[in-house]
């Protein structure tokens, strides 16, 4: 199993994660992810087919929030804004995105 | 060779919560950037998203509405990317348990009625809004990130790019009814991504479809349909094939192209989100939402044209919005004839919204104060000429009797006030008399705007058009 687990496929998981890794970590991690991988496959051997999905640890209900609006104060935001790389007129600013995509999804 | 295409709609709608889906940050329209933002939504460490009971109850409506099942438990599903629209780095959504399923529309072109199934409906988060700079930079506002979207899917059934914008006008009506969202499309309250596929005739499998996303007008969803169905056509024919993509319309040409390729849903990582635990919905509480459902245009339609008399066209018309529907059934309520009431609104009122380019609530007109003008035209008060100088006036709020006399806009009908008036008009001009005598029949209508001079507008036209000719003819 460990073996379906090549470089090229840690270098893509790695890059969803913005993960980069040297080569030698590139091995090390490729070895250690390919140990999960193996557990799983062990796992997945199992039979559960009437076994019900756990979706959740709890079998408690969520609580819902009454749907009432609340503002945050000017330190507030300032504080939120602060931690963002760099604003600009109250705006967060970004390298320029060229792939609009995503916009709205 | 004949095609056959077919099409499926995913439409997003913004909903009108006080507060965002996942935490108490205010949803508002039009706020400074960055003021309403929260650090739930920015997922910093330490802090839980908590569900806004308005929007299940909103997504209760929504399956309702569109005649769906409601899901009576089900989970949240985590969607993971990076993109500065989103400082969490992933959206909560529901992928696998969606709250509402199964549902249809009925759409109607050509006269024809049809079906179209919804397959399901979800409920999650919008992300934030990004405004793209020459200069090499992105500038982004969050106040968008966190406000709750109803995704609403339909099944691939419809088979021509009317249809489709048949579906996405009875589907923006039927939700714009239950007064959920806005479902503006040139506000972005509403967005549609469109999935396409063509197929040779009689072909029992369907063909390679393509997804055209972020499409923000009726008139750009049909563009983008009809320029598919013939590039599909094109390459089908020859005997190249469709690659399964997404793509963008693009408004100068009205052509279709290729994005850079997505990630994979693999790629997204889904897992059920942990933050949110289950969520169960009781049967009572789809009874209650259902006792709160407005009467959807469908029926306001069947009840004006057989208890009110109107005609299909009126009816439909009025039933356009729910603010225009809810003005009509309040107007005839406060005593106005149905009838006038649906000239009214659908000539002079229309038009001064569109001349103006706005909604009927910003204006300051009230239901009461329209069917009190329309009872001074009818009993003869005022003209219908005068009308439009009273109009002006309720629309800034006036009371129409006290506005139409405060402005001397009272018609003269009193037929003692007006004889002296027609036999004064009659005495200075022979000329007239002698020409209507001579079969020029011209000449009545020369008295009449003497008349009315004499008046200065004010006469009556039906009383005084009597008089005169009496008189006239008593000569």
């Amino acid at each position: 199993m460990a073996n379906q687990l090549d470089e090229q496929a840690v270098e893509h998981v790695a890059s969803l994660a913005k993960l980069e890794f040297d080569k030698n970590e590139l091995s090390k991690i490729t070895g250690q992810l390919g140990n999960i991988m193996d557990m799983f496959s062990e796992l997945q051997s199992k039979d559960v087919k009437d076994v019900e999905p756990m979706i959740s640890p709890t079998d408690m209900d969520t609580v819902l929030r009454d749907d009432k609006a609340e503002h945050i104060s000017k330190d507030e935001r300032q504080a939120i804004l602060d931690n963002a790389p760099d604003t600009e007129n109250g705006l967060i600013k970004v390298p320029a995105i060229i792939d609009e995509s995503e916009d709205g999804e | 060779m004949n095609f056959e295409t077919t099409i499926g709609l995913e439409v997003h709608v913004e909903l009108k919560t006080n507060s965002k889906i996942y935490s108490p940050a205010a949803v508002e329209y039009g706020d400074q950037a960055n003021t309403n933002i929260n650090v739930i939504d920015w997922g910093y460490p330490g802090t839980l998203p908590t569900l806004n009971k308005g929007v299940v109850r909103d997504g209760i409506m929504a399956t309702l509405a569109l005649h769906g099942q409601v899901r009576h438990h089900m989970h949240f599903d985590r969607k993971n990317y990076f993109y500065p629209d989103n400082p969490k780095a992933y959206q909560i959504t529901q992928k696998d348990t969606p709250i509402g399923h199964d549902g249809w529309i009925e759409i109607e072109v050509d006269g024809k009625k049809k079906k179209v199934g919804i397959e399901e409906l979800h409920i999650e988060e919008d992300a934030g809004k990004n405004t793209h700079s020459p200069n090499g930079f992105s500038y982004v506002d969050l106040n968008r990130q966190g406000t709750p979207l109803i995704e609403i899917v339909s099944k691939p059934e419809m088979s021509s790019p009317d249809e489709a914008v048949a579906y996405l006008e009875a589907l923006r009506q039927r939700i714009q009814f239950t007064g959920i969202s806005d479902v503006k499309m040139e506000e972005g309250s509403m967005r549609c991504d469109v999935n396409i596929s063509v197929r040779p005739y009689g072909s029992d499998q369907l063909g390679v479809r393509s997804e055209i996303k972020n499409l923000n007008s009726f008139n750009f969803v049909k563009r983008t349909l009809e320029y598919e169905i013939k590039r599909h056509q094109r390459v089908l024919m020859s005997g190249g094939q469709i690659v399964q993509e997404t793509r963008r319309f693009v408004e100068a040409t009205g052509e279709t192209a290729s994005m850079r390729s997505k990630e994979g849903s693999d790629d997204y990582r889904y897992f059920p989100e942990p933050d949110l635990p289950p969520l169960t919905v009781s049967d009572d509480w789809i009874k209650e939402v259902d006792a709160e459902m407005p009467e959807m245009p469908g029926a306001r339609r069947d009840r004006y044209v057989n208890q009110l008399g109107l005609s299909d066209y009126d009816a439909k018309v009025l039933t356009q919005t729910k603010e225009m529907s809810d003005f009509f059934d309040e107007t005839v309520k406060d005593g106005g004839d149905p009838k006038r009431v649906a000239n009214y609104l659908m000539n002079d009122v229309n038009s001064y919204l569109n001349d103006n380019h706005i909604d009927l609530p910003e204006t300051k007109l009230t239901p009461d104060h329209l069917a009190g003008m329309l009872k001074l035209i009818q009993d003869g008060t005022i003209s219908t000429k005068m009308a439009k100088k009273v109009f002006k006036g309720i629309l800034e709020g006036e009371e129409p009797a006290e506005y139409a006399k405060a402005h001397g806009l009272i018609q003269l009908s009193d037929p003692a006030q007006l004889q002296p008036i027609v036999d004064d008009v009659l005495d200075k001009n022979q000329q007239s008399i002698d020409d209507y005598k001579n079969g020029k029949t011209r000449a009545v209508g020369f008295l009449m705007g003497q008349v009315m001079k004499a008046t200065r507008g004010k006469a009556n036209p039906g009383v005084a058009n009597k008089l005169l000719m009496k008189s006239l003819n008593a000569r």
